[in-house]
C-alpha cells in the first residue's frame, strides 16, 4: 500500500469533488422543500411522491424499462454469440471485418447511429415506437455485450472443452454444460452493462421514437427546457440510484468471479 | 551377428506379472513375460497405420505406422514439437490425420468425434471443471453416458477410492493442492472406464519429489485395472520408469521403439543414445567386422576398439561409438590387459560433483572429451584422482554399442 500524502489526499479529494460535486448538489436539492430549485426552503421528501404520482413520468419510466428490458436481453444473446464466434471461430473469411463490424457502434458518435437508424426507418416505412428504440438500442448495447464477453471468452482455457468433449460432450452440450456455467458472470454483467446503457441512452432513443414512445431521458429533457423543477432532481436522483446499483452490483460480480478464477488458475499451478 | 539379448520389460516382478498374466505367454520356466510386441499373432489394440499429419506446410506426424497391445503402458517420448502430442490428439479425436488411418479395437477411427471414442484423456494441465466439485467432476463423463443415479455414486466411489481421495468429493478443484488435483484428473479420465486411457504430460506439473512417487502409483493402478496407457512425455526418466515400451519420435517419426532396458542400452541411432540418458560419442572407421565383436579405429597410432557387432556396418564405413559414462571405469594406474578390454589414457579436465556420483570429464590426447561417471563410495576428501591428473579410462568389449547413424 502507498502511503499518505498531504498531495494524495488533496488530488483525489479535489478530483473526486469536480467529478461527483455536481451530482450531489442535485440529489440534495431533491430534498428541497421549496418550489424554487436553487433556494432551500428546508428538508422535505415530498418531491419524490409529486414525482411518483406524475403520470407522464411514470408512463416514461415504463416505456424505458421495458425497453431496457428487452435490450439488455437480446443485446446480451447476440453479444453472446458474437463473442463466441470472433474468439472460438477461428480464421473463417470476413472475420476481420465482421470483428470491426461488431466493435464499430463502440466509437461511432451517437447522433450518427440514431440519424442512420432514423434514416434507415423511415426508408423501410417502419412504424416508429417503442420497437424501434429497442431495435437501436440492441445494435449498439449488442457491441459492449460482446466486448465483455470476449474477454471473459479469451482467458478461458480451451481444454476444458474439450475434457467435456473427451467424456462424451458434444460441441452443444459442452458449450452448455462446461463454457457457459464459467463464463456466466461476464454475461451478466454484459446484461447489467447493456440495461444500464439503454436505461440512459437519450440521443438515440430521441432520433428513433415515435408519438407515444417517450423514454424517461427524453421527458425529463423536454421538462427541463421548460425550467428544472424539483420534481426533476427527485426523479434524476432516483435514476442516478438506480444506475450506481446496476454498475456496482456488475462490477462486483465480475470481480469475484475474476478474483475466483484466479486463485483457481494459482492453484492450478 | 546373434539377436540382442532379450529384455525383459519391467513388468518381471511378481506382482506385475500376476496382473499381465492374462495375456502373458509362458515364458521357460514358467517366468511369465508381457511382451505381446513379440508374439506375431498378438492383436494390436490401437494401430496407426502410415498416418501423416500436415499443418500448413509442417509435417507434424510423418507416415507413422505403430501397434500398441492391450495392457500395455507405452511411452511417446520425444522434445516438443516432435509431434508426440499431435499424435495422440488424433487418437482422441481432437485432430484427424491428413493421411493414414487409425485403428482402435477393430474400427477405424477417422470421422468419428471425441465424445464417441472409447478413449479418454487425460490434461496436461487436468482441465478440472472449476464449477462442479470433485465428486461432479468425476461423474461428469458417467452422467453424459446415462448411468443410472445408484451406478454413477457407486463409480465416483469407486474411483474416489482408486486415488485415495476419501473425504475429499465435495471439495472444488480450488481448494486442491497440486497433487490432488492430479489425482482427480486421473480418475475422473477413468471412471467411464476407457478401452485406453491418454496422459499427456501428466506429471509435468508437479514437483520432482511427488512426482516420483505418482509415477509408482500410476504403474500400479495400471497393473490393477489392465487399461491401456499411452503417456506423452519430453522426461526420459518419466518414460524409463512407467512404461513397457518407449517409441523415441523426432520430426514426427518413430526414432525406435523398444523396452526401456533395450532403448537405453541398445539404443539404434545417436539421437536415441544422447535422448534416453547421456553417452560418449567417439567417431570411427570400421577396420573389421566380425560376428560378435567389431574393431573400430578412432585414431592413428592407438589401439582400435573392440565392441560388439552391427551387422549394417562393413570394413571401411564411418560409424560412432556409443558408451554410457557409468560403463567407464577410471583408474590412476594403467589397468591389467585383458583380451577385449579397451582402454584410453587421458587428463582430468573437470569434474562435476553431484553428491551420489561424480562425473569425471577427461580429455584424452587426441582431444576428444570422455566423460566416466562414479559413484561416490568413498568421502570426498579422500577421493583420490584431481584435476589435471593422467588417469586411464577403460571398458569390457560388450559395454557399449556401435552406431551407423
Amino acid at each position: 500500500m502507498r502511503r499518505f500524502t498531504w498531495f494524495n489526499a488533496t488530488s483525489i479529494t479535489l478530483g473526486f469533488v469536480f467529478l461527483y460535486l455536481p451530482i450531489i448538489l442535485l440529489v440534495i436539492y431533491s430534498f428541497n422543500d421549496s418550489r424554487l430549485v436553487t433556494v432551500w426552503g428546508g428538508f422535505s421528501g415530498r418531491w419524490y411522491g409529486e414525482a411518483l404520482r406524475n403520470d407522464a413520468f411514470l408512463s416514461a419510466a415504463w416505456n424505458t424499462l421495458q425497453v431496457a428490458l428487452v435490450t439488455a436481453t437480446v443485446a446480451t444473446v447476440l453479444g453472446t454469440l458474437a463473442a463466441i464466434v470472433l474468439v472460438r471461430g477461428g480464421r473463417f473469411l470476413g472475420r476481420t471485418l465482421f470483428g470491426g463490424m461488431v466493435y464499430a457502434p463502440l466509437v461511432m458518435p451517437e447522433v450518427i447511429t440514431g440519424l442512420s437508424l432514423l434514416l434507415l426507418f423511415v426508408s423501410l416505412d417502419v412504424p416508429r415506437g417503442l420497437m424501434t428504440i429497442m431495435l437501436a438500442h440492441i445494435t449498439f448495447a449488442m457491441c459492449y455485450a460482446s466486448v465483455v464477453i470476449s474477454a471473459r471468452l479469451v482467458s478461458f482455457d480451451r481444454s476444458l472443452e474439450e475434457a467435456a468433449l473427451d467424456l462424451g460432450c458434444n460441441q452443444f452440450s459442452a458449450f452448455l454444460r462446461v463454457t457457459l456455467p464459467n463464463i456466466l458472470p461476464s454475461i451478466i454483467a454484459a446484461w447489467l452493462l447493456s440495461f444500464t446503457l439503454s436505461l440512459d441512452d437519450l440521443v438515440i432513443a430521441s432520433f428513433t421514437s415515435g408519438p407515444g414512445a417517450t423514454t424517461l431521458p427524453m421527458r425529463i429533457y423536454s421538462q427541463v427546457r421548460l425550467g428544472v423543477t424539483p420534481e426533476i432532481n427527485a426523479l434524476s436522483s432516483m435514476l442516478v440510484g438506480l444506475v450506481t446499483v446496476g454498475v456496482i452490483v456488475a462490477s462486483l460480480i465480475s470481480k469475484r468471479a475474476e478474483t475466483r478464477r484466479l486463485a483457481a488458475e494459482r492453484a492450478a499451478r | 551377428m546373434p539377436e540382442p539379448p532379450v529384455i525383459l520389460a519391467k513388468g518381471t516382478g511378481a506382482a506385475t506379472a500376476a496382473g499381465h498374466a492374462g495375456t502373458a505367454s509362458g515364458g521357460p520356466g514358467g517366468a511369465k513375460v508381457f511382451a505381446p510386441w513379440n508374439d506375431p499373432d498378438a492383436k494390436p489394440l490401437v494401430e496407426f497405420r502410415s498416418v501423416t499429419k500436415l499443418f500448413g506446410e509442417v509435417a507434424a506426424v510423418d507416415d507413422l505406422s505403430l501397434k500398441i497391445y492391450p495392457r500395455e503402458f507405452f511411452a511417446l517420448l520425444g522434445p516438443s514439437g516432435c509431434g508426440k502430442t499431435t499424435l495422440m490428439r488424433m487418437l482422441a479425436g481432437f485432430e484427424s490425420p491428413t493421411h493414414g488411418e487409425i485403428w482402435l479395437d477393430g474400427k477405424e477411427l477417422t470421422g468419428t468425434p471425441p465424445n464417441r471414442r472409447p478413449v479418454n484423456m487425460m490434461f496436461q494441465a487436468y482441465a478440472l471443471f472449476p464449477h462442479l466439485s470433485v465428486a461432479d467432476n468425476i461423474a461428469f463423463g458417467l452422467r453424459r453416458d446415462g448411468l443410472p443415479k445408484g451406478e454413477v455414486a457407486e463409480r465416483v466411489e469407486q474411483m474416489l477410492a482408486l486415488v485415495q481421495l476419501h473425504g475429499l468429493a465435495t471439495r472444488r478443484p480450488h481448494q486442491l493442492s497440486g497433487g490432488q488435483r492430479q489425482r482427480v484428473a486421473l480418475a475422473r479420465s477413468l471412471a467411464k472406464r476407457p478401452k485406453m486411457l491418454l496422459l499427456d504430460e501428466p506429471l509435468g506439473a508437479l514437483d520432482k519429489k511427488l512426482r516420483e512417487q505418482t509415477q509408482f502409483e500410476l504403474v500400479s493402478i495400471q497393473e490393477r485395472l489392465g487399461t491401456t496407457f499411452l503417456i506423452v512425455t519430453h522426461d526420459q526418466d518419466e518414460a524409463m520408469t512407467v512404461a513397457d515400451r518407449i517409441a523415441v519420435m523426432d520430426q514426427g517419426r518413430l526414432v525406435q521403439v523398444a523396452p526401456p532396458a533395450q532403448i537405453y542400452e541398445y539404443p539404434t541411432s545417436r539421437y536415441v543414445a544422447d535422448f534416453l540418458g547421456d553417452v560418449n560419442l567417439i567417431e570411427g572407421r570400421v577396420a573389421a567386422m566380425a560376428a560378435e565383436n567389431a574393431r573400430l579405429t578412432w585414431c592413428e597410432g592407438r589401439p582400435d576398439f573392440t565392441c560388439p557387432a552391427n551387422p549394417d556396418l562393413k570394413p571401411g564405413d564411418t560409424a560412432w561409438f556409443g558408451i554410457r559414462p557409468e560403463k567407464v571405469a577410471i583408474d590412476k594406474d594403467m589397468p591389467p590387459d585383458r583380451p577385449g578390454q579397451n582402454a584410453v589414457e587421458g587428463t582430468v579436465w573437470d569434474i562435476g560433483y553431484v553428491g551420489n556420483l561424480s562425473t569425471y570429464h577427461v580429455k584424452l590426447d587426441d582431444g576428444q572429451m570422455v566423460r566416466a561417471q562414479v559413484a561416490n563410495r568413498v568421502h570426498l576428501a579422500r577421493r583420490e584422482i584431481s584435476w589435471e591428473d593422467r588417469v586411464w579410462l577403460s571398458w569390457g568389449k560388450d559395454d557399449g554399442v556401435l552406431l551407423a547413424r
